[in-house]
């Protein structure tokens, strides 16, 4: 291990940067809290363009034979619509959270590798880039976020490559960020935070980090396949050299099926963190909860072929995906009942951030009603490809994980930021996103079931859909405003003065709120030292006779905050190595679709990039 | 217990905190001869392997035959010259999570072929 | 409590008292064996499905593949060898047993791009107009192993180069360590392609 004495001092290639303020700091940055707010600013700006994108798909669908949109228009638009809210949206809104707050809920320093997370960022960023300079370079992906060959292997716009190449960047930045969150919580904990003392959002956050490490492979190699069927015309896909278009649903469903517990998860541990909060009462059941979400990861690996009841598997492998299909509805209907629990009895306030979790967990109800409807097959056939199945999946999505995310937004917003987002305008946008949320995805299970087909770029007028898609369009258009109030009230909140009148403002129970708000980059002044699960509820509140909370004076309650003195805090300095590393890969994904020589001098940056973060010393001379 | 000292970011020691690894680093180490020793089995499986594909069994005879010595080669490797025998549990357990996962994907999917062809 | 930066030999101090990196190696590699894991079920599942030649049995040079085998696999044993000398610190004989690892590596690879260029001009094709699944398959899961060689050939290397520069931590093995566990996952790797590649007899499509 390097120390000053047993290492000879001695320079990287270049001098590692020092500075940790100022704008070009935050290219350098290697601290989680930064590049936590990095990953979080940046999957807004991509909501917001998949947002419109969604407004694009809902005007076009606004009436019957519309001409907004041609169909390969629309194909782009909806591919991109669903490539940008699952990748460059939700999961970086994820990192975000987990980013930012996994060490300070586990009372570390930082990650286990914090030049690999700065990496793992600009990848990210790199890839959602890559895939929008689509667009320019001649056409947006168009074949779907499923890519289903011999479609996307013989489409003739570049855009499939694009997508190819886009999601093996993005993939490789998120492979990277799983093993480094994991190594994190197994190996950082701070003394005495047993993994049962864990709050759930870590939990929830391990488990995530797993999905992605034993999906992510899965696709990537069917990314390949793909990529190489396109640019040198292999036959992984192609029917007439024997290939099965059917290899790529199956390898794509094993990595796609985790992939919405990699999307739902997160949002789960916000809500099982908020609710507590917001009801003045533990958490009910949190072992159950902490299973049901290792279960949720397990199982999610065993049902991919439900995605794929009408191929034509036969009843054999349809039976048992059904069945699987079946069983994992339960770890998610045991956590439902713990929330509620958790909410029984309490003393409930309706904050944002409770509104957000309450109506996240009945949105999510309704879209795990109709999951459980597609998990009986026959019924699933009448439901597949239609809109039916769009309104479940937003249900869950949006209605679940966006929710959540919000609530998350706006329960941490004053630990980041140090200023209160507006609760007024908070309420507002939750009740004009929630009426606008169910506007447009509730008629659209009576547009499934009406024989509404999927992924179409337009449908007659004598179909009669035309009533609900109105509504729908509608209800688009007022979660749009929904998300300009926050807008607002975020750069309203931001141009006020920081400072919090209440470092504390919900009276919350983990250990990131005992810090400064925001946090010092060291994080803690001296690694706290834990006893019990909710650490900090308990430093705050003993327990009278009758069980009443009674507020204990700083360092008067029989937990005392037990610290430890620390000689110095040594954090590593910032480094640009992991930007240089990262931009390598993307300029290869270019020379895979232009040049040779682009693939080696994005090789040659990379490969520098990785010889320079490999030898720069470990703080700045 | 002492605080996370972060000063030695990603420098990946050899946790000499826990003694047992300690322990287990000093003392039960293979040999350079032994790891030799493991080496020669290698080749002998190996020269077995090619022997066997070339000599006219029975074709599921072989499959399973030549898998075994697949599996053994695969597992002297794995237990020896990864060490995983005398490391920690904890790094085995992950190992076969994925490893496990492989075959079982493996095995599904062409099922889910077969069972359709 | 001592300042641990003065230390000659400071620990990690980790929940687990395991070493992050190695933790992080683990988990990699257990990651790997699904990306290696569908890759063969690729090429499995297309086995003997080529609807044009050239076939398997028409290309294959057994005994070839065979000593390249045993080239990958002694490898596995210099990067062994190196670490019990990284470990006895006489780091002069670990950077040999390195390089000699590399080396192996290297002819393995050199091996690999041989057998390559005789299966090309023997028409086996990897795409495009007269090629077969057999070819796509082929050289793309040998391919990504090769590349995953020469990415560890790079990382032995490097690891030479730090060594005799003195820009290795005090603790060489250790590094010596995690890099030979990347190398023995590729060694391992082969052993199945090997076997599930080459020496399963496939067979033959009628009329061949």
């Amino acid at each position: 291990m390097a120390t000053a004495a047993s290492v000879p001092a001695h320079r990287g290639i270049i001098r590692r940067p020092t500075a940790t303020t100022g704008w070009l700091s935050w290219f350098t940055t290697i601290d989680h809290k930064k590049i936590g707010i990095l990953y979080g600013v940046s999957a807004f700006a991509f909501f917001l363009v998949g947002g419109a994108e969604a407004l694009l798909i809902r005007a076009q669908l606004a009436k019957p034979d519309n001409t907004l949109l041609n169909a390969d228009q629309y194909n782009q638009i909806f591919t991109m619509h669903g490539l940008t809210m699952i990748f460059l949206f939700v999961m970086p809104m994820s990192a975000a959270f987990f980013n930012y707050f996994i060490p300070l809920m586990i009372g570390a320093r930082d990650v286990a590798f914090p030049r690999l997370n700065a990496f793992s960022y600009w990848l990210f960023l790199f890839g959602g880039l890559f895939l929008y300079s689509s667009w320019f370079l001649g056409g947006a992906p168009n074949g779907g976020w499923f890519g289903y060959p011999p479609n996307s292997t013989t489409d003739p716009s570049i855009g499939m490559t694009f997508y190819a190449i886009g999601l093996i960047l993005t993939g490789i930045a998120s492979s990277a960020g799983a093993i480094n969150l994991a190594v994190t919580v197994i190996n950082m904990r701070a003394p005495g935070m047993t993994f049962f003392r864990m709050p759930v959002f870590v939990w929830m956050g391990l488990v995530v980090q797993f999905l992605l490490a034993f999906s992510l492979p899965i696709v990537t190699v069917a990314l390949f396949e793909m990529l190489f069927d396109r640019r040198w015309q292999t036959n992984f896909f192609e029917p007439a050299a024997g290939g099965k278009p059917l290899l790529w649903q199956n390898l794509f469903w094993l990595f796609a099926h985790p992939e919405v517990y990699i999307l739902i998860l997160p949002a789960f541990g916000i809500i099982s963190e908020i609710l507590p909060v917001f009801s003045r009462k533990p958490l009910f059941g949190y072992q159950f909860v902490v299973f049901s979400g290792i279960a949720i990861g397990f199982i999610g690996f065993g049902v991919w072929a439900h995605h794929m009841f009408a191929v034509g598997l036969g009843p054999v492998a349809n039976t048992a995906f059904g069945i699987t299909t079946a069983i994992i509805a339960v770890p998610t209907g045991i956590k439902i009942f713990n929330w509620m629990g958790t909410m029984y009895g309490g003393d409930l306030h309706f904050d944002t951030p409770m509104l957000m979790a309450v109506g996240a967990v009945s949105m999510f109800v309704i879209g795990g009603l109709s999951g459980v409807t597609h998990a009986v097959v026959p019924s699933d056939y009448q439901q597949t490809d239609t809109y039916y199945v769009v309104a479940h999946f937003h249900y869950v999505l949006f209605g679940g994980a966006v929710f959540g995310l919000f609530g998350g937004i706006y329960y941490w917003w004053p630990k980041v930021f140090a200023r209160m987002l507006n609760e007024f305008w908070g309420k507002v946008q939750f009740w004009i996103m929630l009426i606008g949320f169910n506007l447009t995805f509730g008629p659209m299970h009576i547009l499934g079931l009406g024989g509404m087909i999927r992924r179409e770029y337009t449908y007659p007028a004598s179909l009669g859909l035309t009533f609900w898609n109105q509504v729908a369009t509608v209800g688009a258009f007022l979660i749009a405003l929904s998300v300009l109030i926050f807008i607002v009230n975020a750069i309203v909140t931001q141009l006020r003065k920081p400072g919090l009148e209440n470092e504390d403002p919900w009276d919350a129970r983990t250990l990131e709120w005992t810090t400064s708000s925001p946090p010092p980059v060291y994080n803690f002044e001296e690694i706290p030292v834990v006893h019990a699960l909710d650490e900090f509820w308990h430093r705050k509140y003993a327990e009278d006779k009758e069980g009443r909370l009674i507020r204990v004076p700083a360092g008067a309650s029989d937990d005392a905050p037990d610290t430890h003195r620390e000689h110095a805090i040594h954090l590593p300095s910032p480094s640009f190595w992991p930007l240089v590393a990262a931009l390598g890969l993307p300029v290869i994904g270019y020379g895979v679709l232009y040049s040779w020589w682009l693939v080696g001098a994005g090789a040659l940056l990379a490969i520098v990039g990785f010889i320079g973060w490999a030898m720069e010393p470990p703080v700045a001379d | 217990m002492q605080e996370l000292d972060r000063f030695h970011e990603e420098a990946g020691a050899r946790g000499v905190a826990d003694p047992r690894e300690a322990g287990h680093a000093r003392h039960t180490h293979p040999s350079a001869k032994e790891y030799v020793r493991i080496g020669m089995i290698l080749v002998v499986l190996t020269g077995i392997e090619v022997w066997i594909s070339y000599s006219g069994l029975p074709h599921g005879l072989m499959i399973t035959l030549l898998f075994f010595f697949a599996f053994v080669k695969f597992a002297l490797v794995v237990l020896w010259f990864m060490h995983l025998r005398f490391d920690d549990a904890r790094y085995s357990r992950f190992f076969i999570m994925g490893f496990a996962g492989a075959c079982i994907l493996f095995l599904v999917v062409l099922l889910l072929f077969k069972a359709f062809a | 409590m001592a300042d641990t930066t003065t230390h000659a030999a400071p620990a990690e101090h980790t929940s687990t008292g395991l070493p992050s990196t190695k933790l992080a190696m683990w988990i990699f590699l257990a990651s790997e064996c699904l990306l290696f894991g569908a890759l063969i079920t690729t090429y499995v599942l297309y086995r003997g499905s080529s609807t044009t030649p050239p076939y398997q049995h028409e290309v294959f040079d057994i005994a070839y593949t065979s000593v390249s085998s045993f080239v990958l696999l002694a490898s596995s044993l210099t990067m062994v060898l190196s670490l019990v000398a990284a470990e006895k610190r006489d780091f002069a004989r670990m950077r040999l047993w390195l390089v000699a690892t590399a080396l192996l590596g290297m002819t393995f690879v050199g091996g690999q791009v041989y057998e390559f260029t005789s299966f090309y001009h023997e028409g086996l094709k990897i795409g495009g107009p007269g090629s077969n699944l057999f070819g796509t398959t082929f050289y793309t899961l040998t391919g990504f192993h090769g590349v995953h060689v020469t990415v560890g050939i790079l990382m032995l290397l490097s690891l030479v180069g730090m060594s005799w520069a003195g820009r290795l931590p005090d603790d060489q093995a250790f590094p010596v360590e995690m890099v030979g566990l990347y190398w023995h996952f590729v060694d391992i790797v082969w052993i199945v392609i090997f076997t599930v590649v080459y020496l399963i007899p496939q067979p033959k499509p009628p009329g061949t």
